[in-house]
């Protein structure tokens, strides 16, 4: 197997330390595994399946390949879960992302056919547009106290058509070499958008682990009435949560548009936003808020995509993808939920009592229930 | 007396008389009984997993997988007539009861399992299209004269409109779904439900039964839209219906059903569903205006409505002599 | 925790076998490890409204509960009527004849009165509910607790709180109720609401319902009861009948401590001269929550407030931090004199809790696993979380020093734990509370403001707590200290503020400082 270190070394010293950071939370945390378990496993199977899944070409400077299909395909959905992720874990959640990268797509191919502003401007435009659309979300959510699910389902049915009315209807095109670029392009080997997604993740586990705005959220997210008297302030983080969400989204919705070099305030985007709670759930986040898992919700992304890519390309027809998924959902869950775990708990202690062994209890019975997906 | 507590389904009633008056002031062709009756034809399946949905979201539940279902139920009855060759009417039998065994175990894990509605039935979107594409990929006319006899019943009204055996089925359908959350014991847990769950329990509601009994009753009638919708079509499609769980939660809020549980009525996602059928009605009648307003429109009654509602409870707390 | 005297022989021997409605013999039920009930017998008989008394935590939920069918129990026997019962659910329980109304108003507040009173009780015709034969029922039902003028069909929450607490009273004579639980029912009652309620009580008495009044205002026990049982810690310490206990007895009962023993345990320390003053509140109140009241705190000292419960005990703790705004009154906190002369005093009545932390306020509350923890978080992120949030999420404290601070924390207060990674939620109880105690710590706050820092932990935790709050007040801080532990709070505070009835009726200082004195005081 040919392994995807390059872009390990090349983001050098902090990545690494985030590699062993990650380690040690994998020695405490045995739960944190199963993400990576399960996307092992995946692959592997499909390695079996399919000969010459894990092959990787370096053509021209430039790697080929399904595997980094899979990092190409992904970038959207990842962008999108890592928003999605910061709102989950302040006991939100945000079902508007598709209709905003609707919105950014059809702001960025409009400003570009129509106008000669500078390229620059142009995505500055698109994700101030996400920014706004974030604002509007947030300030439903933290000012007018309105549920989550209901505030951002709103612009979910309106933005799209927002974005339609942008685009006049139309299914606008444009040629943009910088756009090109970022939808299309390689550096270094890699896609130029794996590498954005890429700086945005460092950037926002970064910001998130060095200030003490992630611990802040969990904070939140976990328990808003201690939180309160310690003296957070829950609204402003909040509505900075949901404008993060949209900013994503928006840096998502300009890659879509320039990988299809046009907006479709229809298409763009559909669906979205159930791949990134899905991503987010997979990697063990509760969506009654608390801890945030920033890099396992990637590590959710491509187990998403991989299996998508996967059932393409085994030559499964493309309608098991649904049942696969859903089915995949299912098992997470049941695993996941609390009956289950007292379930399991309690099976293993008897099996212990009878057995007579002293070991780790609670621990050792989740581990199992994990492994098992 | 106009009760605190139905302010919204008046304003809902309000919006859609003006609506519709709009219309007929404006439109020539609006004021013929076949606009109405077209309305209702039109809209019959949305305004049946509306029904549906309204139970669900009044125990302060929500259900995406009703879309999926319609499609998934189409396409079943479809191979079940086309390709097996059982008599409609068993397969419509046999599609409803598959409908009901889907929601109901959904409802299970959900209250079993305890998990949030909204996962659960996002998983059940997932598996129904899944589902359907698996029995079809393409689009299935379904011929066969018992369908073709349900689609020819007419029932004719004063003007040039008439009753279709779809908007009578719906018709029907609306007044058993007003029936079952006003006059029975087990419509009445839902709102109890929805509006205080630990009370409820405590008052001896039996939670977990009714819990799925409301995902079975929204897979019924997510299922009764399917088979009307197959009906309506005389085909069936595994993309049917993409986005129609949307719609139907849309005309359950803008009905004036509190998503948040506890408050609502059956009716008031009935005219939820006609003001969106309205709007699309007056688009189309316009000609100028382009299809993207219908959902901005849409967009903006809900944040009306969402809003009106908060208000309400905001203005029912401040007056309430203690809290 | 205290081996209280065998106070059993005062109970009733002459019990009428002829009239027992309810007996419950030797009742036990244990939540993870903690016991809840201990062998709790108890009986009431027809015709007889009982009182149920005693501390938080000592039990009567518990026994309603298990009473109910809401928790099952581990051991005992219950009889209705002579029948042993084992009630399911509450609504099992209602049909067995065991009706309950709770202190929270227990019913639907978006359904209409009709629906809240017939709710799973619906009367049909042809298969379907009959509104009209509902709302005559419901009619009659309200005119039995004096509502006949009441609309039934409009929507619960239109009424107030005392309204709804009379309709549930209402739905819960519905069903042939034999045995009627009221738990708190007069919280938020006034006096006429309350004077109706009694006589509605009297009237269904003689009609032979047995009654169980769950009550923290002894003045309406003696108005109204016929009976006392009085728990604590679970455990039953005595059936007394109403007429021959005194009030200091009952107290005395309802503490665990009787008067004589007392005379002689003065305990109490006066070291520790109190020193500048650094709390003031003025004429701090807010309506329907606590009665404006003067109180001040210097550096150095532990000022005591003690009171039975719904006293007002955590309303004062809420209102000197801020976490409760009061609609009166100043709150001002005063610096340090002896390191800045200069500085100017702080007045908190309008700041945010922030900038009232940023001063030096610390607070730690009575519900720990619901405003303390974050059970989610580990140790040092809940340890260091008060520090960050003064500071703002920009300026991180960087990981060594977060690690410094937690390390020096969990050595100094002796938490038991394996790693600082660990969440909070899998720690034990008193070792949840040390966390909370060091998140405020490491603020080093001038005032800290603890609300019964030792509730529900056990007895080693339970010293090493009060041993760290000595310390602090040595080493300058003040605290502010609730707590239904009158024996504690004698042995550490200097000053201790009576509660009661949301007033402020005694401050006891110096040598009267005792639990003679406090009891007196809240039972006079």
């Amino acid at each position: 197997m040919i392994d995807i270190r390059p872009p390990i070394k090349a983001t050098n010293m902090k990545k690494h330390h985030a590699l062993q950071h990650l380690l040690k939370r994998l020695q405490k945390q045995p739960k944190t595994l199963a993400p990576f378990v399960s996307l092992l496993l995946i692959l592997s199977v499909t390695a079996l399946i399919t000969p010459g899944f894990l092959e990787i070409k370096f053509v021209n400077g430039h790697l080929y390949g399904s595997l980094i299909d899979i990092l190409h395909r992904g970038t959207p959905t990842a962008l999108v879960a890592l928003g999605m992720a910061v709102v989950i874990g302040t006991r939100g959640i945000d079902l508007s992302v598709g209709a905003v990268i609707a919105i950014s797509g059809a702001v960025t191919a409009v400003l570009t056919v129509n106008t000669d502003w500078p390229v620059w401007i142009v995505i500055a435009c698109a994700l101030g547009s996400g920014l706004v659309c974030g604002l509007w979300n947030g300030l439903l959510v933290s000012i007018f106290n309105i549920q989550p699910i209901v505030a951002t389902l709103i612009l979910m049915v309106a933005g799209r058509g927002i974005a339609q009315m942008i685009t006049e209807g139309q299914i606008v095109t444009f040629h943009s070499t910088v756009l090109n670029a970022i939808g299309n392009e390689f550096f270094l080997a890699f896609p130029i958008r794996v590498w954005i997604v890429l700086g945005m993740i460092i950037l926002t586990i970064v910001v998130m682990r060095k200030t003490s705005l992630g611990l802040f959220i969990e904070a939140v997210g976990a328990n808003v009435r201690a939180s309160r008297l310690v003296g957070i302030e829950a609204r402003l983080l909040v509505l900075s949560a949901y404008m993060f969400s949209g900013f994503c989204a928006a840096l998502s919705g300009i890659i879509i548009a320039a990988d299809i070099r046009g907006a479709d305030a229809n298409n763009a985007g559909l669906w979205l936003e159930l791949d990134a709670i899905l991503a987010v759930v997979l990697a063990g986040a509760s969506l009654a808020g608390g801890r945030i898992y920033l890099g396992l919700t990637i590590i959710g992304v491509l187990i998403i995509q991989t299996l998508t890519t996967a059932i393409l390309t085994s030559g499964l027809p493309v309608q098991y993808n649904l049942v696969v998924k859903a089915t995949i959902i299912l098992a997470v869950l049941l695993i996941q939920s609390p009956t289950t775990r007292q379930w399991l708990a309690k099976r293993f202690q008897s099996k212990r009592g009878q057995n007579a062994k002293k070991e780790q209890n609670s621990t050792s019975s989740q581990n199992h229930g994990r492994a098992d997906q | 007396m106009i009760n605190e507590r139905n302010l919204p389904i008046f304003a809902t009633l309000t919006v859609f008389l003006l609506l519709y008056g709009f219309g007929m002031y404006e439109y020539k062709g609006f004021r013929d009984t076949l606009v109405f009756t077209n309305l209702l034809t039109d809209n019959a399946f949305l305004i049946v997993t509306a029904v549906g949905m309204t139970f669900v979201i009044l125990s302060g539940g929500i259900d995406l997988s009703v879309g999926s279902m319609i499609a998934f139920i189409g396409v079943l009855m479809a191979y079940l007539i086309t390709s097996l060759h059982i008599h409609p009417i068993l397969a419509i039998a046999i599609s409803l009861i598959v409908g009901i065994a889907f929601g109901a175990i959904m409802g299970m894990i959900i209250s079993v399992f305890e998990i949030q509605p909204f996962i659960v039935t996002l998983a059940g979107m997932f598996l129904f299209r899944g589902l359907a594409y698996l029995i079809n990929l393409d689009a299935v006319p379904i011929n066969h004269p018992f369908i073709t006899a349900l689609s020819d019943i007419y029932v004719s009204v004063p003007g040039r409109g008439g009753l279709t055996f779809i908007a009578m089925a719906m018709l029907v359908l609306l007044v058993v779904g007003i029936l079952i959350a006003r006059r029975t014991r087990f419509g009445m847990n839902v709102y109890a439900i929805g509006g205080d769950k630990q009370s409820a329990a405590l008052l001896g509601v039996p939670i977990k039964k009714t819990t799925v009994k409301i995902y079975a009753l929204s897979g019924l009638y997510s299922a009764l839209a399917g088979v009307i919708f197959a009906i309506y079509t005389s085909s069936a499609y595994p993309l049917a219906a993409v986005g129609v769980e949307l719609d139907a939660i849309a005309a359950v809020v803008i009905g004036g059903t509190l998503l948040t549980g506890g408050v609502g009525y059956v009716f008031g996602s009935f005219l939820g569903a006609m003001i969106q059928g309205v709007i699309q009605t007056l688009i189309t009648f316009d000609g100028s205006l382009n299809s993207w307003w219908t959902k901005l429109a849409i967009g903006g009654l809900l944040l009306f409505f969402i809003l009106l509602q908060k208000a309400i409870v905001f203005w029912a707390k401040k007056r309430s002599p203690a809290t | 925790m205290t081996p209280h005297s065998n106070v059993k022989d005062h109970s009733r021997t002459t019990s009428d076998h002829s009239s027992a409605l309810l007996q419950i013999r030797s009742l036990s039920k244990s939540f993870t490890g903690v016991q809840a009930l201990n062998a709790v017998s108890l009986q009431v008989n027809k015709g007889e409204i009982h009182a149920l008394l005693g501390e938080n935590g000592a039990g009567k939920s518990t026994l309603i509960k298990v009473l109910t069918g809401v928790h099952p129990r581990d051991e005992g026997d219950i009889q209705l009527d002579g029948r042993a019962i084992h009630a399911r659910d509450s609504g099992h329980a209602q049909q067995l004849g065991i009706s309950t109304v709770y202190q929270e108003v227990n019913l639907i507040p978006s359904m209409s009165v009709t629906e809240n009173l017939t709710l799973q009780q619906q009367e049909k015709s042809f298969g379907l509910i009959n509104w009209k034969k509902a709302d005559t029922r419901a009619r009659a039902l309200l005119a039995r607790v004096g509502l006949e003028n009441l609309d039934p069909s409009r929507q619960l929450d239109r009424y107030s709180i005392a309204i709804q607490q009379l309709i549930a009273i209402a739905r819960a004579l519905s069903s042939e109720a034999k045995l009627l639980i009221l738990d708190e029912p007069t919280a938020s009652l006034d006096a006429s609401e309350i004077k109706q309620l009694f006589s509605l009580m009297t009237q269904l008495k003689n009609q032979g319902m047995g009654i169980i009044f769950v009550t923290h205002f002894l003045d309406q026990v003696y108005d109204i009861t016929d009976v006392i049982t009085v728990l604590r810690n679970g455990e039953c310490v005595g059936t007394f009948p109403t007429a021959s206990l005194s009030r200091s007895d009952l107290v005395s009962h309802m503490v665990g401590k009787s008067l004589d023993d007392l005379a002689t345990s003065s305990d109490h320390q006066t070291t520790g001269k109190p020193q500048n003053t650094l709390l003031t509140m003025q004429h701090v109140g807010k309506q329907r929550f606590l009665h404006p009241l003067d109180l001040t705190i210097h550096a150095g000292e532990i000022v005591g407030v003690a009171g039975l419960l719904g006293s007002g005990r955590t309303e004062l703790c809420e209102l000197a931090y801020g976490s409760t705004k009061p609609d009166q009154g100043h709150i001002t906190l005063h610096p340090d004199s002896s390191a800045t002369p200069a500085a100017e005093p702080t007045s908190l009545t309008q700041k945010s809790l922030r900038q009232a932390i940023q001063s030096g306020m610390g607070y730690c509350p009575e519900d720990r696993k619901l405003d303390g923890i974050v059970a989610e978080l580990s140790i040092r992120e809940n340890m260091i979380l008060a520090l960050q949030a003064s500071k703002g999420w920009w300026r991180s404290i960087a990981m060594s020093e977060q690690k410094k601070l937690v390390d020096d924390m969990i050595k100094r207060l002796a938490i038991k734990t394996p790693d600082m990674d660990k969440p909070v939620g899998e720690l034990s109880g008193g070792n949840q509370q040390k966390v909370i105690l060091a998140r405020w710590l490491i603020t080093h706050p001038k005032l800290l403001i603890l609300d019964e820092p030792t509730r529900g932990i056990d007895i080693g935790a339970h010293h090493e707590i009060i041993q760290i709050m000595q310390e602090l007040c040595e080493q300058g801080m003040g605290l502010l200290v609730a707590s239904s532990e009158l024996e504690e709070l004698v042995m550490f505070a200097h000053r201790v503020v009576v509660m009661k009835d949301h007033h402020k009726v005694a401050e006891l200082r110096g040598s009267d400082v005792s639990e003679q004195a406090i009891l007196h005081t809240i039972a006079s």
